[in-house]
């Protein structure tokens, strides 16, 4: 059962080759445009790497870069191949040529397609590598003197300064760890004694947030201390107070903000896909078509192409088959194996 | 004697027309970056006006667009022109515009040199400017309920997060202002009415300063208060909890970089402009002597200035001076000039006619 078959005159086919080789070259450029947005969106995530826990995400960019090359490749021969379809000559060399090309070609088509819907499906990923990486940001903010954590304080004022957000899930997580480092309280005073004897880990913990939570647009010069205690501050009440320090947490700031660039380029590369298998559908009718006038005298008649030969999982098994020969050959010398012992055992009995 | 003569063939002259005439599409394209970089530094000043005390300032850009402007339009006039001259029959139709446009070219090219030396300019006026603008914005940092000043705590804030400055000259000018307004002071607190009378003004003064002013690059928690009085560091290391720079200085920094490197980039459209006005004025020159020596195929001069630079000045001054007075009659036989028995008909208009006749007499004279 053939899959999709036209009749393709002489004027028909030549139309197809000019167009196909125009949007063979549109197509080129839509692979680099891909290639340029897995760029984009991996120096993104590089950028943030020491909130992030680990980097599983990154496998969205690396697919989309690697599409992008293949689609390079895959379309600069397309553009060959129609170059040479309508003459007679030269499009036999291409004969061996072209099943692995499509084969190739479809795969890393439909790799185009994974890469979108992963981008998707990551956001559980990305949230608790997040949601991991901030937790320890936030432990470690006070650890400046040590080596491979002295950047953390820094990292994390800029991100919750960018992103106008402040701890984990929101503000209070700041309550939870001392960030106040041992080596800038003054053990001498009563009151640094009290609060470090009434926490049982021996931490000094203060209800109080870093100065980078604090919310420029707020009217009245920041609270960063005391936030609880209405009664610290002059007509305050923390309940109601939205505007002295950022309320959101950031990592709902992070997410939202790397889910939206990737739906963006989610969005692009999903045209680039479309582009991509209107391609090679035109390059296999192209195919078809010019191999039915293969060896006639007369190179105008009208041909058909058609999609597939044969039906869709027949193709695959087509395609399959070597590879699983491949395995399969060992279990083939197995059986064979196993035979002969089985014919051979019986013979002393 | 001619100034610059360089003499022309016919070859060369289509190719001079030619040329220009690509240089002029060239000088459009010029034309529209020099209105995209006033554009440009229009916007970076826009952004950060609420801090300057004069609007002044912005004369720098407007003048960069409006000559950007001119210059498209006037080059994509001159392109149509050099295209025309290189043949002596099209070149008739312009003949009359070209002097006019030449002059046109020549004053707004003065223009663009004119805006670029303003780029450099302008630095003392801005430094000026930056200076009152954030004393009065640190002033009203405090008014977040008065109308028209409730968005400078916002402003003053950003710009402290984003140039990483404190202050006007540095972070001690807080400590001569109110920035916490008296609706969050507790005037029923005695240490807050101590303070508020132990100033003159009756100023809530403290040596902190906002939390903008802290520094992320410190490896401590920021300490913003009791500045003067914190006994836990000492005066160097206190330096590094804020940001040491004032933020008049990274201002006039961030402007005088980028005008410096806009003012270079229209220095050098204006000497581009320079070398398409000099051809232009060759061309116009060299196909008016072949129109004056009558054929198209011969040779012609072409040169900058007909007579000498003095001549050239000097008749100019005639002409404008000349230009101040009545019409000039020339020694036209046509012209009535009217008769005795004419004079005594009309006895009214004799004065006025002797007055003419006089006046005429002198312009000849001196012309």
């Amino acid at each position: 059962m053939v899959v999709m078959k036209m009749k393709f005159p002489f004027q028909k086919r030549v139309k197809l080759a000019q167009g196909l080789w125009l949007l063979s070259w549109c197509a080129t450029v839509a692979g680099a445009t891909t290639f340029t947005l897995g760029c984009i969106l991996k120096t993104e995530l590089r950028r943030r790497a020491e909130v992030m826990d680990n980097q599983d995400i990154h496998i969205v960019p690396n697919t989309l870069m690697i599409v992008g090359l293949a689609s390079l490749g895959i379309n600069y021969f397309a553009s060959k191949i129609c170059q040479d379809a309508l003459d007679a000559g030269r499009f036999p060399r291409w004969k061996n040529f072209l099943k692995p090309y499509f084969a190739v070609s479809c795969f890393f088509t439909v790799l185009m397609l994974l890469a979108v819907i992963m981008s998707y499906a990551m956001k559980g990923s990305l949230e608790s590598s997040l949601k991991a990486g901030l937790r320890n940001g936030i432990r470690f903010y006070k650890d400046t003197d040590t080596p491979g954590r002295c950047f953390q304080k820094q990292n994390i004022d800029r991100l919750q300064m960018e992103f106008q957000c402040c701890g984990n899930n929101d503000f209070r997580d700041w309550f939870e760890v001392q960030w106040i480092s041992n080596r800038y309280l003054d053990f001498s005073s009563k009151e640094v004694k009290d609060r470090i004897k009434s926490n049982v880990d021996g931490r000094y913990l203060v209800d109080g947030v870093p100065f980078s939570c604090c919310n420029p647009s707020s009217p009245r010069p920041c609270i960063q201390y005391q936030l609880t205690n209405n009664s610290a501050h002059y007509n305050y009440d923390y309940q109601t107070e939205e505007l002295n320090i950022y309320l959101r947490g950031c990592r709902e700031a992070l997410v939202n903000y790397y889910m939206g660039l990737m739906n963006t380029i989610g969005a692009g590369v999903l045209s680039i896909f479309l582009l991509q298998g209107s391609v090679l559908v035109s390059l296999r009718l192209l195919q078809t078509a010019m191999e039915a006038v293969a060896g006639k005298e007369n190179t105008e008649i009208e041909t058909e192409g058609y999609l597939l030969e044969k039906g869709v999982k027949e193709t695959i098994m087509e395609y399959l088959d070597p590879v699983l020969k491949f395995f399969l050959l060992k279990n083939q010398v197995e059986e064979g194996s196993a035979a002969a012992t089985t014919a051979a055992t019986p013979t002393p009995t | 004697m001619a100034v610059g003569k360089v003499t022309f063939t016919k070859v060369e002259r289509e190719k001079l027309a030619e040329v220009l005439c690509l240089l002029n599409w060239i000088s459009v394209v010029t034309g529209t970056i020099l209105f995209g970089l006033g554009l440009f530094l229009r916007v970076e000043i826009q952004k950060w006006q609420e801090v300057m005390s004069e609007q002044g300032i912005l004369y720098v850009p407007h003048m960069l667009i409006t000559t950007g402007l001119a210059a498209c339009c006037i080059n994509f006039f001159g392109g149509k022109i050099c295209l025309d001259c290189a043949d002596t029959n099209k070149f008739l139709r312009w003949k009359l515009v070209m002097m006019p446009y030449i002059i046109c070219t020549f004053f707004f090219t003065s223009c663009i040199l004119a805006g670029a030396l303003m780029c450099y300019g302008i630095r003392s006026q801005m430094e000026e400017s930056l200076f009152m603008g954030l004393r009065n914005a640190m002033r009203y940092y405090k008014d977040t309920d008065t109308p028209g000043r409730c968005n400078l705590k916002r402003t003053v804030d950003l710009l402290q997060i984003q140039f990483q400055c404190c202050g006007n000259t540095g972070y001690r000018d807080w400590f001569q202002i109110q920035w916490i307004s008296s609706r969050y002071l507790d005037m029923s607190s005695s240490a807050v009415v101590d303070r508020m009378r132990s100033n003159v003004e009756g100023k809530y003064l403290m040596d902190g300063v906002p939390f903008s002013c802290c520094s992320t690059f410190s490896p401590w928690p920021c300490i913003q208060h009791h500045l003067s009085t914190s006994s836990t560091q000492d005066e160097q290391s206190r330096q590094l909890n804020l940001w040491r720079r004032g933020c008049r200085q990274a201002l006039l920094d961030h402007y005088t970089g980028i005008m410096q490197s806009i003012g270079l980039t229209v220095l050098l459209i204006w000497l581009f402009e320079l070398l398409v006005l000099t051809g232009v004025r060759y061309l116009q020159t060299a196909m008016e002597n072949v129109l004056r020596l009558g054929d198209p195929e011969s040779e012609s001069d072409g040169w900058f200035l007909e007579n000498s630079l003095a001549e050239t000045a000097r008749s100019n001054f005639n002409i404008i001076k000349n230009l101040g007075k009545c019409y000039q009659v020339d020694d036209d036989p046509n012209i009535n000039v009217p008769t005795a028995a004419a004079e005594e008909e009309l006895p009214s208009q004799q004065s006025w006619t002797a007055e003419v006749m006089s006046c005429s007499k002198d312009a000849f004279d001196s012309g």
